[in-house]
């Protein structure tokens, strides 16, 4: 299955969904493309005026042009969203969209999704972070 | 080459990031982006004392304390955030009063649209890097020799002759051709001034033509219209020492200056709309078939608060006047409130963002219409000091700071 990931960046949460068997939509996957694209000359993610417009899809014009762009870039992934795992108060290091607003706004549309979520908290320790592990391999689990 | 430190929230996604970095290069600068240690970010927003909850904007305060605290090495500053983001607003103000407070650094925000493109960002980095770079020929208070200014604007063009630090010539005349306008401007002023173009031992040129008009009068000074304007201010209004406040009305965008010594230390630029522009006022003297010469004396008898008036869009405050001459308020009364609803814009968009300096030095072509300066007295509690020949502070700032590079 398609699973969102929140911090949609985040190399952790890649990595678990890809090792229990699922597929994860990723902002490095959306993001991956356009960086590459000799074409699109927008650096230093290639996100173009046009990337803004689409985002008027997921906000509003009266929403901040950083809301829409990053839109542009996570809405087509929420859209195939067939599960989706959030990690609430990460540190930057785990992975970080710079945008609460952003953050907020994509959550929201996964939940209208109907689809399952998995909401966790950052992990204080070892054995918390096993405990996330474990939760995180059963969601994926059951979802097959 | 001259580095400004970006500290911005959104630019990448915004498709703004790279005409940010365009309009550094064409001022030959380059952005750069203060190094952080993640650990520091959590710290630095506690000592800063305000808590976003976007991470990009804690970040923006991390950078600032770092250049603050000198760890990281920068010539100027740029702080920028989207527009209509009430959260990055709040970042964006208090970080630049932050900067200004704990740096000498010379700063400009700017809050973008994702149609921003590196032309309007322009005349602001030109402006950074001239503090920077010729903060020498900025200190200049007299004008040597025989030189000119001319001052391309959006709605006129100025010219003006000076010889020892006196005006004996000047001329000005509606844009049209930006190239024509200015050389019938020049032709009168040399005129005037009773000399000959070859004599002439350095031009300066300013304003939104100073590209063309530089390459055309093979201009010793081409220089952005925010330095220049600032020297031409104080130097008419004869406050060259100390601190000021010069509020600049164009025809097009607004500025709000804040100077020390006649050196520009911060400075904000209208342009989202010209409802608070000298045009909104010449669409009003049209509206009520009057010269723009004759505004401000007719608004100077009438009484703003009995029309409700606010000219945020330049096409609805026509819509308020036209509604307001319909419901039988007098032509004085609807001249008054657009003088006064030009001086609240000026007052919301670009006085909150500086650190209001005393004098407050009011310039520019609306300084001529006296409505104007009552309406800013109002919103001010003040009456701004009006030098004479306000609408000449670009060519005479020109011509002044051009006589500088005389050798």
């Amino acid at each position: 299955m398609k699973i969102f990931i929140m911090p949609p960046n985040s190399l952790i949460l890649y990595d678990l969904v890809e090792r229990f068997g699922h597929q994860p939509l990723s902002l490095m996957g959306a993001l991956k493309d356009r960086v590459n694209s000799k074409e699109i000359e927008a650096p230093p993610l290639n996100v173009t005026l046009d990337d803004v417009k689409l985002g008027l899809k997921y906000a509003g014009i009266e929403i901040p042009s950083g809301i829409r762009g990053r839109m542009a870039i996570y809405g087509p992934l929420i859209d195939q969203a067939e599960a989706a795992i959030f990690m609430e108060d990460a540190p930057y290091s785990f992975g970080c969209v710079g945008c609460q607003r952003t953050n907020e706004l994509a959550k929201l549309l996964v939940r209208k999704r109907k689809v399952p979520i998995l909401s966790l908290e950052y992990p204080e320790n070892e054995d918390e972070a096993k405990v996330m592990v474990v939760e995180i391999k059963e969601f994926l689990e059951e979802l097959k | 080459m001259i580095k400004i430190a970006q500290l911005s929230c959104g630019t990448e996604y915004s498709a703004v990031q790279g005409e940010i970095e365009n309009a550094a290069e064409t001022v030959g600068a380059k952005m750069v982006y203060p190094d952080v240690n993640m650990d520091k970010i959590d710290k630095a927003v506690q000592d800063f004392g305000f808590n976003p909850h976007s991470p990009q904007l804690k970040l923006m305060i991390a950078r600032a304390i770092e250049l603050a605290d000198k760890n990281y090495d920068a010539d100027a500053i740029f702080i920028a955030t989207c527009f209509r983001c009430a959260e990055a607003a709040l970042v964006r103000t208090e970080l630049r009063k932050y900067v200004q407070e704990h740096t000498r650094l010379p700063v400009v925000t700017y809050s973008f649209t994702e149609r921003t493109k590196a032309a309007q960002l322009l005349t602001r980095m030109e402006a950074l890097v001239t503090i920077v770079e010729r903060k020498e020929l900025l200190a200049r208070e007299r004008q040597v020799g025989l030189t000119a200014g001319l001052d391309s604007g959006s709605s006129t063009t100025k010219a003006v002759i000076m010889h020892d630090n006196e005006i004996i010539g000047k001329y000005w005349l509606p844009t049209t051709d930006v190239f024509s306008a200015a050389e019938t401007a020049l032709v009168n002023a040399l005129a005037e001034a009773g000399v000959k173009r070859e004599q002439l031992e350095a031009i300066g040129t300013t304003g939104y033509g100073r590209y063309t008009l530089g390459k055309m009068f093979k201009a010793k000074l081409v220089q952005e219209e925010l330095t220049v304007n600032s020297k031409g201010a104080v130097w008419l209004a004869g406050k060259q020492k100390g601190e000021a406040t010069i509020i600049d009305i164009g025809g097009m965008d607004n500025k709000a200056i804040t100077v020390r010594d006649g050196i520009p230390d911060n400075f904000t630029m209208g342009g989202i709309c010209a409802g608070a522009s000298g045009r909104f006022l010449e669409l009003t003297a049209k509206r009520l078939k009057v010269e723009i010469t004759e505004l401000g004396d007719l608004a100077d008898k009438g009484d703003h608060t009995k029309v409700k008036m606010n000219s945020y869009c330049s096409i609805f405050g026509i819509q308020d006047l036209v509604t307001s001459l319909a419901a039988g308020n007098t032509l004085e009364d609807v001249a008054a409130a657009a003088c006064h609803s030009v001086a609240e814009q000026i007052y919301e968009q670009q006085l909150q963002e500086i650190e209001v300096r005393h004098p407050i030095i009011q310039v520019g072509g609306t300084a001529l219409i006296s409505g104007m300066v009552t309406a800013m007295e109002h919103t001010l509690g003040e009456r701004p000091i009006v030098p004479p020949n306000p609408q000449y502070i670009g060519a005479v700032g020109a011509a002044l700071l051009s006589s500088g590079l005389l050798g």
